[in-house]
């Protein structure tokens, strides 16, 4: 295939799809699927057969759409009256939606006759209007498992244009003014990554992409896999193609079967077509894929132990330099990103540097996607420009806290993060301001916490996580995190003296600074910024043995209270 | 000169599906480990397979697989441990995977928990003693927006309480029973005979 085969296909795409008056798009993600959305789509497609719409109507079924507390969510896109989206769509409603939107004209949303009105989502709904898709901007609109659907919205348009009229120098060149930076967590400029890879000397080099999400509350790669795995494959062949590697891998944890099936199958469409494998759209450019399937270790989201994982050993970190960027998988050069990361790539290529740095603050350029869960109105998958607030994220389109209850803290990065409490609702969300607050960015978990939530037992939780999830191999981390959690248990047990205060925050300096890998050196952030914002939580447990939030028991005494008794 | 060529092929195929262990599950591991051409990098790959065919890890498949590789038990021992995803006991009849990710976790996904170890005798990450309950734990399972999440014999159920968890998995057992209610001598053999693992 070459550049004009690749247009041709696309607009014989197109076509075909305008020749439908009516495309029904269905959800088909993880979270939809878990709330029923196989009847549905199945219902929609029996529908059109009985009512042999076939001609008219279409039913696609798509990625996410984005609330997915609402699903299963369907999109009704009608030729000249626009897009129509319902919220929890049963197999019912989904035969009247067909039955409704096949007729000719539509009379406006208020005279919808029931259950449709009420299942139907305004169009100016904050959710949406406050969102910007950069990377997503397909998801929810294609089917994932056709190729045609992604080249029909211009996929691999920038793979054929960098392959074309760029030479590796001016790709990586262009990834470094789009300021954009790695998303996986830390912030590292993308574009200065690739041109290390570039220089680096080597006769073999390796491209990964970084889809071991396992931060517990985010599930922004997964989604992205999911919904538009395509855009993934091209991002990472552009880097390819930029840092002169021929071979890529995709680490996608072992607990997301849709995401590495969906990836196995984009594959081997796109090398059926020419798109990927040897001489890429006839040019001199070779680059295959291949999957990998992790099994289930937090500690393989940082580079060096995925690398570890990815060459079939445990996955325990080595201590850098020498870089990844250096001598990576098997002694080579390799190139590490997120997912997210990739899936900006094309985009940026596409449209130019100068776009995307428009978008975004001064120092973090951009979209990024969190999903957002927790104690908030609508729940889902957000992707929003760089520089929003978080009062906005939570208040406008996550809809608020739901039973008249306070906000009380946000947390972000997972367990490498921190909570931010409501004093910083207002803190624009980017790299440089959420560091500021003891906080990261991380890979975009989002926790809303209301009040009834006790933030002693949250960075107890994540310490548990910590704990459980070291890998074993330095000590600071090791044992560390197992005393950090046994003085957090005590203080929620309600055993705790002021000096187990002490000894806390003075063993969370030293885990923090003495730790091999990122794990065990952002490990104490829970704890550092609760203790920070919520020291009060704290004394109230120790002084009063009291849980304000009432989630922990306290039922047990300090041992120094009864060995004086 | 013709030569009859079909009798020795289909002999051949016989061959390859009797494997030598006498068991053909064998053969699914072996195709695995031929796909990436005996690469001892494969390691997990092949783990992946062999858990999925068998179920769990026993002893007898790990010796296997470290032989298959050219690899020490010990190494292989050493990764099969170190993930999650790989379990070395058998597992029961049923099992129930409660997510423990922070969005449950904050929507008080460890009181399901605490529920159905009280009510089924299970500690998470064990087996009921009749052998028809597995309960664990999981990290997340990115259905953040139906917290608290679980999975029970595969189905994802969202928003969970754990009056509902409890009813769900009693149904659950309580069919289990009558269906084994003729037969319930030849069931339970069934599972003691998966619980009891001979290390060759």
């Amino acid at each position: 295939m070459n550049r004009s085969d690749l247009e041709a296909l696309a607009q014989r795409e197109l076509q075909r799809q305008q020749a439908f008056r009516c495309r029904i798009l269905c959800c088909a993600s993880t979270p939809c699927l878990s709330s029923g959305a196989t009847a549905v789509y199945d219902a929609i497609n029996a529908a059109i057969k009985e009512g042999e719409l076939d001609a008219e109507v279409q039913a696609v079924s798509t990625g996410c759409m984005g609330p997915c507390s609402r699903g299963p969510m369907v999109t009704v896109q009608v030729k000249d009256e626009g897009e129509f989206i319902y919220e929890h769509v049963s197999p019912e409603v989904g035969r009247q939606l067909v039955a409704y939107h096949a007729r000719s004209a539509a009379p406006p949303a208020e005279e919808l006759p029931e259950p449709l009105r009420t299942r139907l989502l305004p169009s100016d709904m904050p959710f949406f209007a406050k969102q910007r898709k950069v990377v997503l901007s397909n998801s929810g609109l294609i089917d994932p498992e056709r190729l045609e659907d992604y080249v029909a919205r211009g996929g691999y348009a920038a793979l054929a244009h960098a392959l074309r009229e760029m030479t590796p120098e001016e790709v990586c060149r262009e990834i470094i003014n789009s300021g954009l930076r790695g998303r996986g967590g830390a912030g590292y400029p993308t574009g200065l990554k690739w041109d290390m890879v570039r220089k680096a000397r080597g006769d073999k080099k390796y491209v990964i992409a970084n889809g071991d999400e396992g931060d517990p509350g985010a599930y922004m790669d997964r989604t992205l896999m999911e919904s538009d795995p395509h855009r993934v494959l091209e991002g990472m062949a552009i880097a390819g193609y930029a840092v002169g590697a021929d071979q890529g891998y995709i680490y996608v944890r072992g607990e997301y079967p849709i995401a590495a099936k969906r990836l196995e199958r984009a594959i081997r469409t796109a090398e059926r077509r020419g798109l990927l494998g040897s001489r890429i759209l006839d040019s001199n450019f070779n680059f295959r894929i291949d999957v990998r399937i992790g099994a289930g270790a937090f500690v393989c989201g940082e580079e060096t132990a995925l690398m570890a994982s990815i060459m079939g050993r445990r996955g325990q970190p080595t201590p850098r330099p020498p870089y990844p960027a250096q001598s990576g998988l098997w002694g080579k050069p390799t190139l590490i990103n997120n997912v997210e990361t990739f899936g900006n790539i094309a985009p940026i290529i596409q449209n130019g540097a100068e776009w995307f740095a428009s978008i975004g603050t001064a120092k973090s350029k951009g979209t990024k996607i969190f999903a957002l869960a927790g104690k908030v109105a609508t729940t889902g998958l957000i992707e929003v420009p760089m520089g929003i607030t978080l009062r906005e994220i939570v208040y406008d389109i996550g809809g608020g806290i739901p039973n008249g209850l306070a906000f009380k803290a946000a947390q972000t990065g997972g367990p490498s993060g921190g909570c931010i409490p409501a004093q910083y609702l207002d803190t624009p969300v980017d790299y440089e301001s959420l560091k500021a607050l003891g906080s990261i960015m991380g890979s975009g978990g989002l926790i809303i916490m209301d009040e009834h939530s006790c933030m002693v037992d949250v960075a107890k939780f994540f310490m548990e996580f910590c704990m459980d999830e070291s890998c074993g191999k330095c000590v600071p981390c090791r044992v560390g995190t197992v005393q950090m959690h046994r003085l957090l248990e005590r203080i929620t047990d309600g055993s705790a003296t002021l000096q187990d205060l002490e000894t806390l925050k003075e063993l969370c300096v030293m885990v923090k600074e003495t730790s091999l890998c990122g794990l065990g050196q952002s490990a104490p952030n829970p704890v550092l910024s609760t203790i920070q914002y919520f020291l009060d939580e704290y004394e109230a447990h120790i002084r009063e043995r009291r849980c304000p939030a009432g989630v922990c028991t306290l039922e047990k005494t300090p041992v120094t209270e009864w060995v004086h008794a | 000169m013709s030569v009859k060529t079909s009798p020795p092929p289909r002999a051949r195929s016989q061959a390859v599906r009797e494997h030598p262990s006498g068991d053909p599950r064998f053969n699914l591991i072996d195709r695995t480990l031929k796909r990436f051409s005996y690469q001892q990098d494969a390691l997990i790959e092949v783990l992946h397979t062999a858990q999925e065919t068998f179920g769990f890890l026993s002893d007898d498949l790990l010796i296997y697989v470290a032989r298959q590789l050219k690899l020490p038990l010990s190494w292989v021992y050493g990764v099969a441990t170190f993930y999650h995803f790989f379990t070395l006991k058998p597992q029961g009849k049923h099992t129930c995977i409660v997510c423990m990710g922070t969005a449950c976790y904050v929507k008080r996904a460890a009181e399901i928990v605490a529920a159905l170890q009280q009510a089924f005798h299970v500690e998470p990450g064990g087996t009921t003693a009749d052998g028809l309950l597995s309960l664990s734990t999981a990290r997340c399972l990115g259905s953040c927006g139906l917290a608290p999440v679980l999975v029970l014999d595969g189905e994802v159920l969202g928003r969970e309480t754990p009056e509902s968890t409890l009813e769900r998995v009693r149904q659950l057992l309580l069919a289990e029973q009558s269906d084994a209610a003729p037969s319930a001598n030849g069931d339970a053999m069934h599972v003691t005979n998966g619980g009891i693992h001979e290390p060759i």
